[in-house]
């Protein structure tokens, strides 16, 4: 029984995902919700370098712990300072709600495990070497058309959130 | 019983992390908490395309490529909720979902 540093990283990083997680779930006071989803994304980035997309995991810390945590800050300080989020609306509701994600999970659970998962060949690790000098010429190569259409996206969404955000002066 | 991190491992986390989130925007009211528990579930996704990209069958780089593009999707529809919710609760005065019922009624 051998516990590799690999393992040990990985079991304390997903602890901290799914209890952040499960945390953010049962907390009812949502400034406390938005904190401990922060710690699930910054735990999230940490599985990411351990998948070796380091890129990715800087991305990840960058905009989900930095940019969408604070941006969900200000919408509950915008919204209600001390909101209080009192769970189910109906009784009904939140017992057939369980019963989805059960059955979901139960037969997702079903198609991983049944799954023959087939290792990649070994010269696979070879390719993620450098990982961001490899990421960006794949983006600028064969992802040019994806890549322009996001940033028009981000455009369009910066535009349209400063419109719909806007104080209506002279409606009516 | 084989201490190693495999692939179904992280498939599994992200199954977790799924389902968490899925029954979180099911059953809350508070439409911020509805948004964060979408955020969840976009995680969730971004964990299998990153493990498939590092343990699939064609490792590459495409799955981090999908998993950038997916955070930029993300940031965008968060500011566009964030800010329809802005202009609904200086509209209505409330942040609960099963309160935005205008089209109902």
């Amino acid at each position: 029984m051998q516990v590799s540093g690999t393992f040990l990283a990985f079991a304390v990083l997903s602890l901290l995902t799914i209890g952040g997680a499960v945390f953010m779930i049962s907390f009812t006071r949502v400034v406390h919700m938005v904190i401990s989803l922060g710690v699930t994304f910054l735990s999230i980035a940490g599985l990411f370098v351990l998948l070796e997309a380091e890129f990715v995991a800087i991305s990840q810390i960058l905009v989900y712990s930095g940019a969408i945590s604070i941006l969900m800050l200000f919408g509950i300080m915008l919204t209600k300072h001390d909101a209080k989020d009192e769970g189910v609306s109906k009784a009904n509701k939140g017992w057939l709600s369980i019963l989805v994600v059960a059955v979901f999970f139960v037969i997702a659970f079903w198609g991983i495990q049944s799954t023959p998962w087939v290792a990649p060949p070994d010269n696979a690790a070879a390719v993620q070497e450098d990982n961001a000098t490899q990421l960006g010429v794949e983006i600028f190569t064969r992802f040019v058309i994806p890549f322009e259409l996001t940033s028009v996206l981000l455009l369009v969404a910066l535009v349209g959130a400063i419109i719909l955000a806007k104080k209506e002066e002279d409606n009516e | 019983m084989i201490f190693d991190v495999s692939l179904p491992l992280y498939l599994l986390i992200a199954l977790i992390l799924f389902c968490v989130g899925l029954y979180g925007a099911l059953t809350k009211r508070n439409a911020i908490v509805v948004l964060l528990s979408i955020e969840l579930m976009l995680n969730a996704v971004n964990i299998n395309l990153v493990a498939f990209a590092k343990y699939g069958l064609y490792a590459s780089l495409t799955g981090q490529v999908f998993t950038l593009f997916t955070m930029t999707v993300a940031a965008a529809e968060v500011a566009v909720g964030i800010a329809i919710l802005i202009s609904l609760y200086r509209n209505r005065d409330t942040v609960n979902v099963d309160e935005m019922d205008t089209m109902k009624r």
